[in-house]
């Protein structure tokens, strides 16, 4: 069996998610990446996406976006902002946000805040990937 | 000797007080168990943030940042967590009076974020300026609204408007223990002492790099502060009311026992003159 490691994800409100993983996949502002324990120590900014936990056969998803993940040999911990499980995701509220942000990109206008709305964009995709 | 009738109005009046006390003696019990998990729940997120933000500060020996640095302005910042109503013992004022008392902050070089009507109106009356108010927030305190402040302040910062940011928060210690505290946001200060942390010397990676990374973490490390410093007032706001509320209670039911008495006394006393009089009366007649 693989070697696993401590996994820790906080968020403000709670604890979200504590165990032990073999491996744990989210994308970071640099790009995708995968930890798996003895990792180098690293600490990345994390950008919106699809966090993956590897725990066994298991694989668990959740959406993660915003915060930072600190990668120590034995021990990961991701501090999220927000991060949600799939079943927490109000599909009809990321469709709604995912329209806004469209028009609000297609619209453009002087005082539009493009790597605002873009953001937004993207978070209302990856709400919407993780739930299908 | 008041009438009995003056009495009777004065204990009517402190009952109704005293129905109102308990109510809000509930209440605040109520919304004390709640705060109280929230705050406790947030705390994991708190302390592990503080301790990244030391370790990486340690790791990373000297780096020159901007928020590592005191801007050039020597206006400072303060958001000062109070709340929106009263009747919480001396919970508003502790703040305001920490605030006043500061050496750090002196009225004119300081510009208040009030979070909450109460903290606000009693610094604008020592003479501080307000520059945004944000007291809805503390209602329903919400990590994004800890973010929005942060941004506004970190703008503020970058334009030279501000030198150094602090916050003025009541730390929730256990139900009747609540301690004011200012702590300095910005710029952020290492602590010198070494924690005992797994694996402190060694070397971390930072992607894309210290700067970045740096960037990032510290408006996050900011708001972790902002948004634990409101749970924790909003934590200590209802257990002051708590206490502020049972020593109201049990100091109505004294002063009902007190005029009680009394009334009884005066009772007593109209009962005694009555039959006095029927008797003389009565003598007089035969």
């Amino acid at each position: 069996m693989a070697d696993v490691f401590k996994l820790e994800i906080i968020t403000p409100d709670k604890t979200f998610y504590q165990g032990e993983a073999q491996m744990v996949e989210l994308t970071t502002t640099e790009g995708q990446i995968g930890v798996y324990a003895r990792h180098i120590p690293l600490t990345a900014i994390v950008a919106p996406g699809i966090l993956k936990i590897h725990e066994g056969s298991e694989v668990k998803r959740a959406t993660l976006m915003a915060g930072f993940i600190q990668v120590m040999p034995e021990q990961v911990t991701i501090m999220a902002e927000v991060a949600e499980w799939p079943e927490e995701i109000d599909e009809k509220r990321a469709q709604e946000a995912k329209g806004r942000a469209e028009k609000r990109l297609a619209g453009g206008g002087a005082e539009l805040d493009v790597s605002r709305a873009e953001l937004a964009l993207k978070r209302a995709l990856v709400r919407l990937e993780a739930r299908h | 000797m008041a009438s009995m009738r003056d009495i009777k109005r004065r204990r009517a009046s402190i009952q109704s007080t005293e129905q109102i006390t308990k109510a809000m003696k509930l209440v605040s019990t109520v919304k004390l168990q709640k705060s109280k998990t929230r705050a406790e729940e947030s705390a994991p997120y708190f302390n592990m943030m503080y301790d990244t933000i030391c370790s990486i500060l340690r790791r990373s020996g000297n780096i020159e940042h901007k928020y590592l640095q005191a801007g050039a302005s020597k206006k400072k910042a303060v958001i000062a967590i109070t709340s929106n109503r009263g009747l919480a013992g001396g919970y508003n004022n502790n703040i305001i009076r920490l605030i006043t008392g500061s050496e750090e902050l002196p009225a004119a070089d300081t510009e208040v974020y009030a979070i909450g009507r109460k903290g606000r109106d009693g610094l604008v009356r020592k003479g501080y300026h307000i520059k945004a108010d944000y007291s809805e927030v503390i209602n329903e305190p919400t990590y994004q609204d800890a973010s929005e402040i942060t941004t506004e302040l970190l703008e503020a910062f970058a334009r030279g408007e501000i030198g150094e940011i602090y916050l003025a928060y009541t730390f929730f210690k256990n139900t009747v223990t609540h301690i004011p505290k200012l702590v300095k946001l910005l710029p952020v200060e290492a602590t010198t002492e070494d924690g005992e942390g797994q694996g402190k010397d060694l070397l971390m990676n930072y992607e894309p790099n210290e700067d970045e990374v740096l960037n990032a973490i510290i408006p996050k490390y900011m708001s972790s502060l902002i948004y634990g410093g409101l749970l924790e007032a909003l934590a200590s706001e209802n257990g002051a009311r708590m206490t502020a509320m049972d020593s109201a209670t049990s100091n109505a039911e004294e002063m009902i026992e007190a005029l009680s008495l009394q009334y009884n006394r005066a009772r007593q006393g109209s009962i005694t003159q009555e039959l006095t009089e029927i008797i003389a009366g009565a003598n007089a007649i035969s």
